[in-house]
């Protein structure tokens, strides 16, 4: 049976709408020749969250189609299936967190070397505790003129709470989704700013507690909301739409976005086994054409794609969360208590910045984490963790890739940067909530600065600390 | 007169035969449509059929408008109590936002198709444009890769129960027959289905999944693991009440058939295709439809488990999301499953009825 526009249109559905619009079309088929791919049936995984848009935005826009790529998009269950299912060659390449083809590669978990030439987006992550912690927390959380909480809200107003909880001898319980995640990262780079211990990793205990005052475990990002109401953590460091999840159903307060702890942090990555990338240079440079041009769109403008964005990622087989949910944080605001919503314009970051470029400062600085925490259990020299992020990242296909869209006339060569060496300028001290800079081309002088946290030599030894 | 008298007594004598024939014919009717669910339609028949109105309206009462009420009362109850239950997705949907979601449904399922239609539209657009710029190699044939919709994974999970309870049936029949045939056989095998039939699809799982992806290497386009492995699974919960059933249905066959058979010296697969099949039948089938009743229940928990598609990864995907229709969503597909299996229990119902009927003849 044919189906006319009309009868799409009665049943008022908006993704069938949607379809419709002249404006939604694939873009008109490209003049120049697409890539000579070895490989145009790819199936990618992503998990269910906002920044996996520049994924959703290509094959939505035909971008993927303009490429020569036939994609197959695939929600996975967690980020361990995830990172499984490309190393076994089930998923071509996903949308991954920064952390996980770095430690794959170093062998901190699955060992197995992962590369990414594109950097999905800077920020997006919150940090959301449940309204009782939030009760007691805002007692120490000094209040602006306007009655209102003065942000960014420190680790420090969360301390007393954590200390009545030991002096309780209760477990002050917290989720973030997986141990090599961004989101363990920023959780601990905010709790230890607050001088709250969030625990060591050792090669015997992975669990991460080791003199742990607030313990952290993994909880997959779609089930934050349901664990924070049924009281097994009291807190999480989530990416959207969990945070403001939270708010709307009235179960918690968001505290903190990772853009306070850390000015336009990286956050995702697009990762592929560096076996495929070897094996198919061509079809590697078409996915990360498509994935620039769909990230391009996603900023253009002044971010005015954003609500259209915002209904196909609120389409179940993407995120599938309420549209209104999704777009709170897409659309530059950013709910904290109920009804004390404020500018976050910078929220989700796609391609202003050189968000997608691929800077070996920002594997370093995810490394020097590892190091802090003891995910890399011994001391390493700065040129390590440089080869390191130079085995992983791969701006050079980037730039090759940027280059073929600027001779196609889809891109702007301005916004690409040309003659970089691959690290960002040093990051000021004021970018981050501790006020500690940080410079990638010392990375162990960076380490040594951290409050809490493994310095120099030490290691972790049973629950103890030596060599320091 | 006379003649004419006779004329009409023979006539209507003829009438007489004729509605004695054609009322035989809707009883003959009335078990097929029993058997498929359709009881109420053999009241209405006869009365058709200028059969005793009263007595069938009081039969039309017990098979049709009696479960009406019924559905009617549950549909005004859970309208009711539905609204009073608030959860962190918003009130329990009724029944009316659960049609609505098997519209909006139904419209994605059709926006898909567009879709679809378009992407084939640019694909020949594209190959037509190659081929007159003489460049061959690149003409390429690839088929949409699009979301799969509610309506195809609905047809995903029925080919799985289906290929699942193929396997099954394929397994659990001829030992069925030979556990029933031989005592010794019988004696081997039944710890073992006494200890493997309570098991859980859950617990096989993983074990099936690790098997699967060890063996099964390099997966055929229309058979994928993932396939596989949900219909390995089904077979695995399913295959008990068939193979339970075929033995005691082979077990009890009339001791005189036994003895013709041994007396003409029948070969054993002479035997079994003759004497032990057609008698054990009415009972394998009991097996068959218990079996895929089994089946359909232990799929969606397979799915919904190990991400499969079909409609128990739709399930969880939907309460993955939290949207505020996903509620809807879930309980459309609770109602979607418990038709299907439904459906599927008259489909056998049917079959099992056919079959006990041929063998009374």
């Amino acid at each position: 049976m044919k189906v006319t526009k009309r009868t799409v249109l009665k049943f008022g559905s908006v993704v069938a709408a949607a379809s419709l619009l002249p404006g939604v079309m694939p873009s008109a088929r490209a003049r120049a020749e697409s890539l000579d791919v070895e490989k145009d049936e790819l199936k990618l995984g992503f998990i269910k969250l906002t920044d996996m848009a520049p994924l959703a935005i290509a094959y939505e826009k035909g971008f993927f189609e303009d490429e020569g790529l036939f994609v197959t998009l695939e929600a996975q269950a967690n980020w361990k299936v995830l990172l499984d299912r490309v190393i076994t060659g089930e998923l071509d390449g996903a949308h991954m967190l920064a952390g996980q083809p770095l430690a794959a590669t170093i062998g901190f978990g699955t060992k197995a070397h992962i590369v990414t030439p594109f950097s999905m987006d800077l920020n997006g992550n919150a940090i959301t505790v449940s309204n009782a912690i939030w009760e007691m927390m805002k007692e120490h959380v000094p209040t602006g003129d306007d009655g209102k909480p003065v942000h960014p809200i420190k680790a420090d107003a969360l301390k007393p709470v954590v200390d009545k909880y030991k002096t309780e001898g209760k477990p002050f319980n917290m989720g973030m989704v997986f141990p090599v995640s961004t989101h363990n990262y920023e959780l601990r780079y905010w709790l230890a700013s607050g001088g709250i211990n969030p625990g060591f990793y050792s090669t015997s205990d992975i669990s991460g507690q080791i003199k742990a005052d607030a313990l952290l475990s993994v909880t997959p990002p779609p089930q934050m909301p349901a664990t924070l109401e049924a009281g097994t953590i009291l807190g999480y460091c989530v990416g959207e739409p969990w945070n403001q999840a939270a708010v709307f159903k009235g179960i918690g307060v968001p505290v903190i976005t990772d853009y306070e702890i850390w000015k336009n942090n990286p956050e995702k990555v697009f990762g592929m086994t560096a076996e495929f990338v070897e094996k198919n240079p061509n079809t590697v440079l078409a996915l990360t054409k498509a994935l620039i041009r769909a990230a391009m769109w996603l900023d253009e403008n002044n971010n005015a794609n954003r609500e259209e964005a915002v209904q196909i990622l609120s389409q179940p087989q993407y995120v599938g969360a309420d549209a209104k949910v999704i777009a709170n944080s897409m659309t530059g605001t950013f709910e904290y208590e109920k009804g004390d919503k404020r500018d976050v314009p910078d929220f989700n970051v796609f391609f202003r910045d050189n968000a997608t470029y691929p800077f070996y400062s920002d594997a370093i600085w995810y490394l020097t984490q590892m190091r802090r925490w003891g995910q890399i259990p011994e001391y390493k020299d700065d040129s390590w963790y440089a080869d390191t992020a130079k085995s992983v990242y791969k701006p050079d296909i980037y730039m090759q890739a940027a280059q073929l869209l600027i001779d196609e006339g889809k891109a702007k060569k301005e916004d690409f940067p040309f003659g970089s060496d691959g690290y960002r300028p040093p990051v000021p001290a004021s970018d981050f909530i501790d006020g500690i800079a940080y410079d990638a081309k010392q990375p162990n002088a960076y380490i040594d600065a951290m409050k809490i946290g493994l310095k120099d030599h030490q290691v972790v030894d049973g629950t103890e600390i030596v060599n320091g | 007169m006379a003649d004419a008298t006779i004329a009409f007594d023979e006539s209507d004598a003829r009438k007489t035969v004729r509605r004695e024939k054609l009322f035989q014919r809707i009883n003959r009717l009335g078990r097929w449509l029993d058997a498929l669910g359709l009881a109420f339609v053999t009241p209405l028949l006869k009365i058709a059929a200028g059969d005793n109105v009263a007595e069938q309206l009081q039969e039309l009462k017990r098979v049709l408008i009696i479960p009406l009420v019924g559905i009617v009362l549950f549909l005004g109850a859970w309208s009711v109590l539905a609204p009073q239950v608030k959860t962190s997705l918003g009130a329990i949907p009724g029944p009316l936002a659960v049609w609505e979601q098997a519209g909006v449904m139904w419209a994605d399922y059709k926006a898909e198709q567009l879709k679809a239609d378009d992407f084939y539209a640019r694909q020949d657009e594209r190959n037509a444009k190659y081929k007159e710029e003489g460049k061959l190699d690149r003409i390429k044939y690839r088929t949409y890769t699009g979301q799969p919709t509610y309506i195809s994974q609905i047809a995903t999970s029925l080919l799985t129960v289906g290929l699942g309870f193929l396997i099954a049936t394929l397994i659990a029949v001829p030992l069925g027959i030979a556990s029933g045939l031989s005592r010794t056989f019988n004696g081997a095998i039944n710890p073992l289905i006494q200890i493997f039939k309570p098991v859980s699809p859950l617990a096989w799982l993983p074990i099936v999944t690790m098997i699967v992806a060890a063996t099964y290497e390099n997966p055929y386009d229309f058979m994928p693991k993932s396939l596989v492995i949900s219909a390995v699974t089904v077979t695995l919960c399913s295959l008990w009440p068939t193979l339970i059933n075929t033995a005691l249905g082979v077990a009890s066959i009339d001791k005189d058939l036994v003895n013709v058979g041994k007396v003409l010296q029948l070969s054993t697969w002479t035997t079994v295709r003759k004497l032990v099949l057609p008698s054990a039948l009415p009972l394998i089938f009991t097996g068959l439809r218990l079996s895929l009743g089994v089946g359909w229940m232990v799929l969606i928990a397979a799915e919904m488990l190990a991400q499969n598609p079909g409609l128990g990864k739709f399930v969880w995907d939907e309460f993955q999301n939290g949207s505020s229709d996903s509620l809807a969503r879930i309980m459309l597909a609770v109602f979607t499953i418990g038709i299907i299996g439904f459906v599927l229990d008259r489909i056998m119902y049917a079959l099992q009825q056919a079959f006990t009927f041929s063998s009374n003849r």
